[in-house]
């Protein structure tokens, strides 16, 4: 392993691998987001005949582009918790020896989140479509609606990625995805941001998933808006949480010495 | 004994179980008070709607507590060792769910304190608080046994971990979200009718919102029991085969 790029793909490969051999480990990233998504827009549909409720999109659509957010988000802390047991089975300890550019190895874990997460979508998107969900937007709507939900992907696992190299321990789990779940639905999950009230409102308004979030929804119901918002809410995530995956990688290396 | 000690040496374990439904109460008792404004809603407060579905939820944890821990006895050996004792299978099962049951009480009185002083009101009363407290220890004790007999049947954590999401998958296709005449999706309506966990919500909803309903408490309580029935029968058959195996 030469070359960052090469421990990076080596690590991809060796993740993907992992999944393919322990489906077990795939079920809970594919299962909680389709549980979502069924109980939502299932279950949930009437709220878009409350007053005020101007999403142009359906209800399905509505729901499900939270969804596939929290289906990146999640794919990313879920690898989150790969790292941490690839430190308690000692793998981890000898990549840091082995692999003569350790970011290949941050960037390695991330590229198979991401791999991970796009079967999700794949899966998720078919059964949204076989639920009737309408998609407004056009080709290069679909392609922003899921280039934002690729960056939340990638800060989650940057996200969790710096916890799991702090931790170097499952025991870190819930502080992977705790805040993530609650920074998710902090946001207008179920009804627009017009419609929250009280201090979920206030909350929410200053969240940057509520930006992604809206904009993703443009992006569905063909009304893209606030687009540079939600972009530079993004990669802001993805720049911030890449400087606590580094510093917590250079942290692992120091506990390794 | 062993079991409820074991449960409360665990405090990484407990301390989320208790608090995740609580935050989930705060978010989305805000999240989806709009839904108090839809035409036939019966109550002005989605607090006071949405309160028993944390008794639900730490019901749900409290099962996959008792589950991994039986789990961790039969992967360690310990189960077998008790199969050389004189004690009984329905003792086992019963000392095994000690654990889960005090949890659930535990849980149970902490949202019940949380929702009052978040202002919740029960249309029953302090008898209506009551009955739910011992519906929802009640349910905890059902999915408890169902946490067992998961153990026993696969006799792995991981599998038990892995089965949880299914436990939950019942809640969420429940009425726990809207009531079921205002469920839109006829086939999400029809689902919601045909699950049982939607009967023991309704039961402890009506205790809080709408008042005595012998009706809505006569199937909490009926599908309760059949589901504490239906677990323990289940562990036992479950505990034999394993016994034997062993």
């Amino acid at each position: 392993m030469t070359t960052r790029r090469g421990v990076a793909l080596a690590l991809a490969y060796r993740q993907a691998t992992v999944l393919v051999k322990n489906p077990s480990l795939f079920v809970p990233p594919m299962l909680f987001p389709l549980m979502n998504f069924v109980a939502f827009a299932g279950g949930l549909s009437r709220l878009s005949q409350v007053k005020g409720f101007d999403f142009a999109g359906g209800y399905t659509a509505f729901t499900f582009v939270f969804v596939l957010l929290q289906s990146a988000a999640f794919s990313g802390v879920f690898m989150g918790f790969n790292i941490a047991r690839d430190f308690e089975t000692g793998f981890a300890r000898r990549l840091l020896i082995a692999a003569s550019h350790r970011t290949g190895i941050i960037a390695g874990y991330a590229l198979a989140a991401l791999l991970r997460w796009l079967t999700v979508a794949i899966v998720l998107t078919i059964v949204a479509l076989l639920a009737h969900m309408k998609i407004a937007g056009n080709g290069v709507d679909v392609i922003g609606l899921y280039t934002l939900a690729a960056l939340v992907n990638v800060a989650g696992v940057l996200w969790a990625s710096g916890i799991a190299l702090r931790f170097r321990s499952t025991q870190g789990s819930p502080l992977m995805q705790t805040p993530v779940f609650l920074t998710l639905f902090l946001a207008p999950v179920y009804v627009p941001l017009d419609l929250l009230q009280g201090w979920i409102h206030a909350v929410a308004t200053v969240n940057p998933v509520t930006y992604v979030l809206a904009s993703g929804r443009g992006f569905i119901s063909g009304d893209a808006n606030d687009v540079l918002l939600a972009f530079g809410c993004g990669l802001g995530l993805v720049a911030f949480f890449a400087v606590w995956s580094f510093r917590g990688l250079r942290r692992a290396e120091r506990a390794a010495a | 004994m062993r079991s409820v000690v074991r449960t409360f040496r665990q405090p990484a374990m407990i301390i989320p179980n208790i608090t995740f439904p609580l935050l989930l109460l705060a978010i989305n008792s805000n999240g989806l008070r709009a839904a108090t404004h839809l035409p036939g809603f019966p109550t002005n407060s989605f607090l006071d709607f949405f309160i028993p579905i944390a008794f639900m939820q730490g019901a749900l944890f409290a099962s996959a507590i008792a589950g991994i821990d039986l789990a961790r006895d039969i992967d360690n050996g310990f189960l077998n060792r008790l199969a050389l004792t004189p004690m009984r299978g329905s003792a086992v099962i019963l000392g095994q769910l000690g654990g889960a049951v005090a949890l659930g009480t535990i849980q149970a009185a902490v949202y019940l304190a949380v929702g009052i002083a978040a202002g919740v009101r029960f249309e029953t009363g302090v008898a209506g608080a009551a009955v739910l407290f011992i519906l929802a220890v009640l349910i905890a004790l059902g999915f408890g046994g169902l946490g067992i007999y998961l153990a026993l049947r696969t006799g792995s954590g991981e599998a038990v971990q892995s089965t949880f999401p299914l436990l939950f998958f019942l809640l969420f296709l429940s009425s726990m979200n809207l009531p079921r005449d205002l469920i839109k999706a006829a086939w999400f309506r029809d689902i919601a009718t045909a699950n049982p966990v939607s009967y023991m919500i309704e039961a402890m909803r009506t205790l809080v919102i709408s008042g005595w309903d012998a009706q809505a408490l006569g199937l909490g309580f009926l599908f309760t029991f059949a589901m504490i029935a239906l677990a323990l029968g289940l562990s036992a058959a479950s505990l034999k085969t394993r016994m034997a195996r062993t």
